[in-house]
C-alpha cells in the first residue's frame, strides 16, 4: 500500500503508523458525559468500504494525515493533513471565547 | 556418456562433467543439468516415496510444478528438505537424499500402507483416531498418543536442527514495468518496454531466459528458438534501464502493485562468491506488471498414473531438447489434445522408439495423423489407458476402447510394452499471481481452462497466460503488453517468421478414465479420484471444503497439477459444469520461500542497535551488557568470580553506603517549547505543571484516554516556555507519538513544539550519601549545596570544562542527582565523575542494582504500569489533580476502575528466605497439586541488601487492606511454593529522609 503524504509524496505504508479511526470526536476536555467519552474511546464503525483514518508519517515528516481508505480494496481516495480540518480546532477557539 | 544421453543437442555442456551424490551413491552429470535431468540420464527412475501410501514415485515434470521428486539437500550440517529435483542445478559436490522412506528408497517398510489403501482414504486420520470417550486416553489424548507415530510414517522431508549459517538479504526495487516470466511473450514485452526507455525488471524463475523457447524445437526469425531467446536476452542485458533477474520467483502479488520475489543467488554454486547472500528477497513496486507466466500441462487421471516412468509429455520433450536426455527407450503417449504429438516427434528425433499414441478422441486431424506417422507411432484413437504395470519402473500399460461422451470402456484390454508413458491432459494458464491480485478466474469452455479475467490491479497478461498458446500469438501479445505498459502505441512491425508444428490448442473435455485401481489427482498428497468422490458423498462439496478435507492441492503443489482435474471430478459428481463449482483462490506464496529470506537483516549481526555515548567505557570496564529493546545497557559490572547476584548486591550496598553512578542516557527525552507548553503539560499529565517554577523539576504521570496508567517520568522547567520531559526507556517512542497526536490532531491551536532529544543528551545518575560531596569536588560554576540545589532543583555548571545540567532527583531513594551533558561529551563527563568519586568509594552500577533499589523503594516501572493498572492501583492517586481536566480524567473513575477488588501494588517478603520469581501467583490457600484462586502476581523481585531478605513487588487483590497478612507464592512451572508476608511497597526509608537529606 502506498500513502501519498502531502509533504513527502507517495511512500510505502511501512513508513506510516495507524493512529486510529478518524471519525472519533473528542468531547470537550471538561465534559462529564460518560456516553460521549465511551463513544470516543470505544465505538468504531468498521465499515466495508470507505473509512476515514488517521495515519502518522512516523518514518518521515511525522505529520498526521487524514486518509480515506477503502477497506475492501485498500484504495486510498484522499489524503490531507489532519490538523487542517479538524473540528476540535474551531470548537476550542469557540470555547476560549465563551 | 550414459545410455540415456544423446550425443548432441540441448543446452548442457558435455565437456564439463559434474560429480554429485544422491542417496549416498556417486553420479555424474553435465554443466546445465538439473538434478532430475542428471539422474534420468543415469537411468534413475525412482526419486521418492509418496506422502501417504509410500508408493514409489518418479519425476513427473521438468519444472517448478514437480510434486514427486522432492529431495533434501545437505550442505554441511544444514539440511533443506522438499526441494524439487527439477529445480536444483547440479554443482560439484552436491549432496541430496530422497525422502519419506525407511530404511532405503528402493526397499521401504512404509510401502505396506499400499495394502491398506481402502482404509487410508480421505479423512482417515480424523475418523480413526478420535479415541475413546473415557479412560486415560480419552478424546484428544488418544490422538496425541497416535500422532507421534503417524507423523513419522507420513509426510515429506525432515527439517534439520543445525542453525542455518547462510546470509540472506532484502532489496527494494522500483520500476515502470515488471515482466514476470521470460518465455517469448515475456522477452518481447521486456524488449518493447525497454526500447521505449522505461525502467524494466525481467524476472525468470529458471536459470536461463527463454521459457518454452529453450525446448520447443521451433525456429524464430530463421534461428533455433533457444538461440533467438538467448540473443534477445543478450540485447536486453546491454541496456542500463533494464534489470535481469534469473533464478527469481515472483511469489506474491500485493496491494498497490507491490510484488514479492525470491532470488536464489548461490544455491547453484559450490561455494558462494564473496559477500553474496544465499537468497535475496525482493520487494518490487511496479507501475505496471506484465504477467507472462505461461501455463502448466495437466496430468490425466487414470489407474496407476503415478508409476515411475509416467511423465508429462512436454516434460519429456524438454528433457530431450534441453538436456539431451531420453526418459525412456520405448515411449508411448496418452493424450486428449494435439500438443503431445509434437513431443512424440521430438523424442523420436532424439532417438527413442515411439510405440503408440493413445488419444481419447475418436477423430484426429490429418496433421496429427501425419505427425504420428512421422514418429512411426501406432495411433490408438478413441482409446484410453486403463492400467500401468511395473514396480519401481514402468514395464507396460493396458489400453481399452473409450467412449469420450459417456466415459465408458469397452472391448478387451490390450497390453503394450513401454518403459515410459507420457500424458497430456491439456494446458492451464499459470494465473496464480493474477488470482492473488484479486481477480476471479473465468472458465473457457473451448480451452477447458480457467483464464485470467479483467485485471483488478495494473497488470497486463501476455502469451500462454492469456490462453494464447502459439508462439506467434505470444510474441504479438508480448509486444502489445510491453508497449501499452508504458503507454506507447505500437508502430506496425513485420511479423516474426516462426516455424512450428501444427496443433489445435483445444483439448477434449476428458480428465479421468474410470477403471479399477488408484487414480491420482494430487500426487504430492496421495489424493485419488475416489477420495474426491468420497468427499462429495460426505458433503464436502464446496471447493474450499474439498481442498481442506482431502488436502488436494496443498503443500508445495498449490494446485499447480491437481487443481483442474480435482475440480472436474467434483463437478461430475455434483452433476454441474466446472465454472459453477468454481475454483479456489490462489494465495501467496506461488512456490516455497525460505524463512531466512523473510527474516533477512532483522536477524543476526545486521540488526540495528542503540548504544549510549558511554557504551565503550562500560565494555572496557567489565560491564555485562543487557539488551533492552534496541538499547544495550550495563546489567552489572562484575568482578572476577562474582555471580550476578553477588555483583548487584555489592553495587546496591555500596551505593547506599557511599555512592553509585549509573548510565541513564537511554531515558526518553523530549524538548517541549512554546507559549502553550505549560498548558499542554497540564492536559497530558495528571498533575499540575503550569505552577512549576523555572529551574525546578516535577514527577509526572500520564494516563491513556481510557483512564489507565500510561507512563511516568520527570519534567524539568528550564525556562518560562521551555521544558525537558523525560520518559521511561521503553515508552520513549510511544510518548512522543502520543504528544504529537494531540498537538496535530486534537489541539492544533496549541502553540507548542515537541522534539525528541533522547540521542542529544548523555545522562548519568549519581546517588548515595557521598553523592553531593563528589559533585562538589568536580562541578564548577555553581554550588551544589542544599540551598542552591534543593530536592527537585536544577542548576547549570561545568564538569571538566563541559557544560552540564544537574537536577536533584532520586530513583534509588538516596540523595541523588541526574547529570546531563551533550552526548558527544558523555564519556568525558562520566570519566570525570568516576575519577572525582574514587576517594569517596563511588561504584558504577547496572540495571540489576538499579532495579533492586527501586524495588526497595517501591517505585513503579513498566512491569507495574502494564496497561491494566490505574493510578489508584499503584497508589499514585495523590497525583490526580481535581482542579483541571487531563487525558484520561473523564474515564478513570468508571465503576470497574475503582472497584475494591482490583489488583493493587503491595510488597512481599519471602518468609522461607528463598528467592521469589517474577510472574509467580499469590494464593491464600496453598494447593501444590491443583493450584487455584490466585489473588495476584509478582511483578518484580530481588534480594534486598538493605533488608537482608528476598522481596518482591506484586499486584494483589485488595492491596493495602492485606498489609501485614500472610499468603503463599504458588509457581508450579518453576516448582516454587512457600509462605510470604504482604507488606507496603515502600520497603526502605518510607518517609524519604535519605533522599531529602
Amino acid at each position: 500500500m502506498l500513502i501519498t503524504c502531502p509533504y513527502c509524496g507517495p511512500r510505502d505504508v511501512i513508513e506510516f503508523s495507524y493512529q486510529g479511526d478518524g471519525n472519533r470526536a473528542r468531547p470537550q476536555p471538561a465534559s462529564q458525559n460518560l456516553d460521549a467519552w465511551n463513544a470516543y474511546v470505544y465505538d468504531r464503525l468498521n465499515p466495508a468500504g470507505d473509512h476515514n483514518e488517521i495515519w502518522q508519517h512516523s518514518g518521515g515528516c511525522r505529520a498526521h494525515l487524514r486518509v480515506v481508505r477503502n477497506t475492501l480494496t485498500h484504495e486510498i481516495s484522499s489524503t490531507t493533513f489532519a490538523r487542517g480540518d479538524h473540528k476540535s480546532a474551531a470548537r476550542h477557539k469557540a470555547e476560549g471565547k465563551s | 556418456m550414459s545410455p540415456r544421453r544423446s550425443d548432441a543437442g540441448g543446452r548442457i555442456d558435455r565437456l564439463r562433467t559434474i560429480r554429485f551424490i544422491f542417496d549416498g551413491a556417486p553420479y555424474t552429470g553435465h554443466a546445465g543439468d538439473t538434478l532430475a535431468s542428471a539422474l534420468l540420464a543415469n537411468g534413475v527412475s525412482l526419486f521418492g516415496r509418496s506422502f501417504k501410501y509410500h508408493r514409489p514415485r518418479g519425476v513427473l515434470s521438468a519444472g517448478v510444478e514437480e510434486p514427486n521428486a522432492l529431495v533434501t539437500v545437505l550442505r554441511g550440517e544444514v539440511r533443506e528438505p522438499n526441494i524439487a529435483a527439477t529445480m536444483i542445478e547440479i554443482y560439484d559436490g552436491l549432496t541430496a537424499v530422497s525422502q519419506n522412506r525407511f530404511p532405503s528408497l528402493s526397499w521401504d517398510v512404509g510401502a505396506v500402507n499400499q495394502l491398506g489403501g481402502k482404509v487410508l482414504s480421505a479423512g482417515f486420520y480424523y475418523k480413526t483416531f478420535m479415541g475413546p470417550v473415557f479412560g486415560p486416553l480419552k478424546g484428544t489424548r488418544f490422538w496425541m498418543f497416535c500422532e507421534h507415530f503417524i507423523r513419522r510414517a507420513a509426510g515429506l522431508g525432515r527439517a534439520g536442527t543445525a542453525p542455518d549459517t547462510a546470509r540472506y538479504e532484502r532489496m527494494n526495487a522500483f520500476c515502470d514495468v515488471l515482466v514476470v516470466g521470460s518465455g517469448p511473450a515475456g522477452l518481447i514485452a521486456a524488449k518493447a518496454a525497454t526500447d521505449q526507455g522505461a525502467r524494466v525488471i525481467l524476472a525468470e524463475l529458471e536459470p536461463h531466459f527463454g521459457g518454452s523457447a529453450n525446448w520447443s524445437g521451433e525456429v524464430i526469425d530463421d534461428m533455433p528458438a533457444a538461440d533467438w531467446a538467448a540473443r534477445t536476452a543478450g540485447q536486453l542485458e546491454g541496456h542500463d534501464n533494464v534489470r535481469l533477474l534469473p533464478r527469481t520467483t515472483v511469489w506474491g502479488y500485493y496491494d498497490g502493485n507491490t510484488l514479492a520475489a525470491l532470488e536464489r543467488v548461490t544455491d547453484h554454486k559450490e561455494t558462494p562468491g564473496k559477500g553474496e547472500p544465499r537468497h535475496r528477497y525482493w520487494t518490487i513496486r511496479a507501475k505496471t506488471v506484465v504477467l507472462a507466466t505461461g501455463s502448466f500441462e495437466r496430468p490425466l487421471v487414470f489407474p496407476g498414473n503415478d508409476r515411475p516412468g509416467v511423465m508429462l509429455a512436454h516434460a519429456a520433450e524438454r528433457y530431450a531438447n534441453e538436456y539431451g536426455v531420453l526418459p525412456g527407450d520405448r515411449i508411448a503417449l496418452f493424450t486428449n489434445n494435439d500438443s503431445a504429438y509434437r513431443a512424440a516427434l521430438a523424442l523420436k528425433k532424439a532417438g527413442a522408439a515411439i510405440v503408440a499414441v493413445v488419444d481419447v478422441r475418436p477423430e484426429l486431424s490429418s496433421e496429427m495423423r501425419e505427425l504420428a506417422g512421422e514418429a512411426e507411432a501406432e495411433i490408438l484413437s478413441g482409446h484410453a489407458v486403463v492400467a500401468t504395470e511395473g514396480g519401481k519402473a514402468l514395464s507396460g500399460f493396458k489400453v481399452q476402447r473409450f467412449d469420450m461422451e459417456s466415459g465408458a470402456l469397452s472391448g478387451d484390454a490390450r497390453s503394450i510394452h513401454a518403459d515410459c508413458l507420457l500424458m497430456s491432459g491439456g494446458w492451464s494458464p499459470t494465473i496464480h499471481l493474477a488470482s492473488q491480485a484479486g481477480a476471479r478466474a473465468e472458465w473457457n469452455e473451448a480451452l477447458q481452462a480457467f483464464l485470467p479475467p479483467k485485471p483488478t490491479q495494473k497488470w497486463i497478461g501476455a502469451g500462454a497466460f492469456n490462453g494464447h498458446f502459439k508462439t506467434l500469438e505470444a510474441i504479438l501479445d508480448g509486444r502489445n503488453a510491453g508497449l501499452s505498459a508504458v503507454g506507447a502505441t505500437g508502430t506496425p512491425m513485420a511479423y516474426p517468421s516462426i516455424e512450428s508444428l501444427p496443433g489445435d490448442p483445444r483439448p477434449a473435455p476428458v480428465f479421468e478414465i474410470k477403471a479399477a485401481g488408484k487414480s491420482f489427482v494430487d500426487f504430492q498428497h496421495d489424493v485419488t479420484a475416489e477420495d474426491v468422490r468420497l468427499a462429495h458423498r460426505e458433503g464436502f462439496i464446496s471447493v474450499e471444503h474439498l481442498k481442506r478435507y482431502t488436502t488436494l492441492g496443498m503443500a508445495t503443489d498449490q494446485g499447480k497439477n491437481s487443481n483442474i482435474p480435482g475440480l472436474a471430478i467434483m463437478a461430475e459428481a455434483l452433476g454441474k459444469p466446472i465454472p459453477e463449482v468454481g475454483t479456489t483462490r490462489f494465495r501467496p506464496p506461488y512456490s516455497a520461500v525460505s524463512i531466512g529470506s523473510l527474516a533477512a537483516e532483522r536477524f543476526g549481526d545486521i540488526k540495528p542497535e542503540r548504544l549510549t555515548p558511554m557504551h565503550d567505557w562500560h565494555i572496557a570496564n567489565g560491564a555485562t551488557m543487557y539488551a533492552a529493546g534496541l538499547w544495550y545497557r550495563p546489567m552489572i559490572y562484575g568482578l572476577s568470580g562474582e555471580t550476578i547476584e553477588q555483583a548487584y548486591v555489592r553495587e546496591a550496598k555500596a551505593t547506599r553506603e557511599s555512592a553509585g553512578i549509573v548510565d541513564v542516557s537511554t531515558l526518553g527525552k523530549i524538548a517541549m517549547q512554546g507559549p502553550d507548553a505549560a498548558e499542554f503539560l497540564d492536559r497530558v499529565y495528571t498533575n499540575m505543571f503550569s505552577t512549576l517554577a523555572v529551574g525546578k523539576a516535577r514527577y509526572g504521570l500520564m494516563l491513556r484516554e481510557d483512564g489507565l496508567a500510561f507512563d511516568d517520568g520527570t519534567t524539568w522547567r528550564l525556562g518560562e516556555q521551555d521544558f525537558l520531559m523525560t520518559t521511561t526507556t521503553a515508552n520513549a517512542g510511544k510518548v512522543m507519538q502520543h504528544l504529537e497526536y494531540y498537538l496535530d490532531v486534537i489541539w492544533p491551536e496549541l502553540k507548542v513544539h515537541v522534539t525528541s532529544v533522547t540521542d542529544e543528551w548523555a545522562g548519568a545518575a549519581i546517588g548515595g550519601p557521598k553523592a553531593r560531596a563528589i559533585l562538589a569536588a568536580c562541578v564548577t560554576g555553581t554550588a551544589v549545596d542544599n540551598a542552591t540545589l534543593p530536592f527537585m532543583g536544577i542548576v547549570r555548571g561545568k564538569i571538566a570544562g563541559v557544560p552540564v545540567m544537574i537536577c536533584r532527583l532520586s530513583f534509588s531513594g538516596e540523595m541523588a542527582f541526574e547529570v546531563y551533558c551533550g552526548a558527544g561529551y558523555g564519556t568525558h563527563v562520566w570519566e570525570a565523575l568516576v575519577e572525582a568519586g574514587k576517594p569517596f568509594g563511588l561504584v558504577t552500577y547496572g540495571l540489576e542494582a538499579l532495579g533492586t533499589m527501586r524495588i526497595e523503594k517501591g517505585h513503579v516501572t513498566g512491569a507495574e504500569i502494564d496497561g491494566r493498572t490505574t493510578a489508584r492501583d499503584l497508589h499514585l492517586d495523590w497525583m490526580l489533580s481535581r482542579k483541571k481536566p487531563f487525558i484520561g480524567s473523564a474515564m478513570m473513575d468508571r465503576e470497574g476502575l475503582i472497584a475494591p477488588d482490583r489488583l493493587e501494588l503491595v510488597g512481599l517478603i519471602a518468609l522461607d528466605n528463598r528467592p521469589l520469581n517474577g510472574g509467580a501467583h499469590v494464593v491464600e490457600v496453598l494447593d501444590e497439586a491443583n493450584p487455584h484462586d490466585s489473588i495476584g502476581h509478582i511483578t518484580a523481585c530481588c534480594y534486598s541488601p538493605a533488608l537482608g531478605k528476598h522481596i518482591a513487588l506484586a499486584l494483589i487483590k485488595g492491596g493495602k487492606a492485606r498489609h501485614g497478612s500472610r499468603a503463599f507464592v504458588s509457581d508450579p512451572l518453576r516448582n516454587r511454593f512457600g509462605p510470604i508476608e504482604i507488606v507496603s511497597n515502600h520497603f526502605y526509608d518510607p518517609d524519604g529522609s535519605r533522599m531529602h537529606g
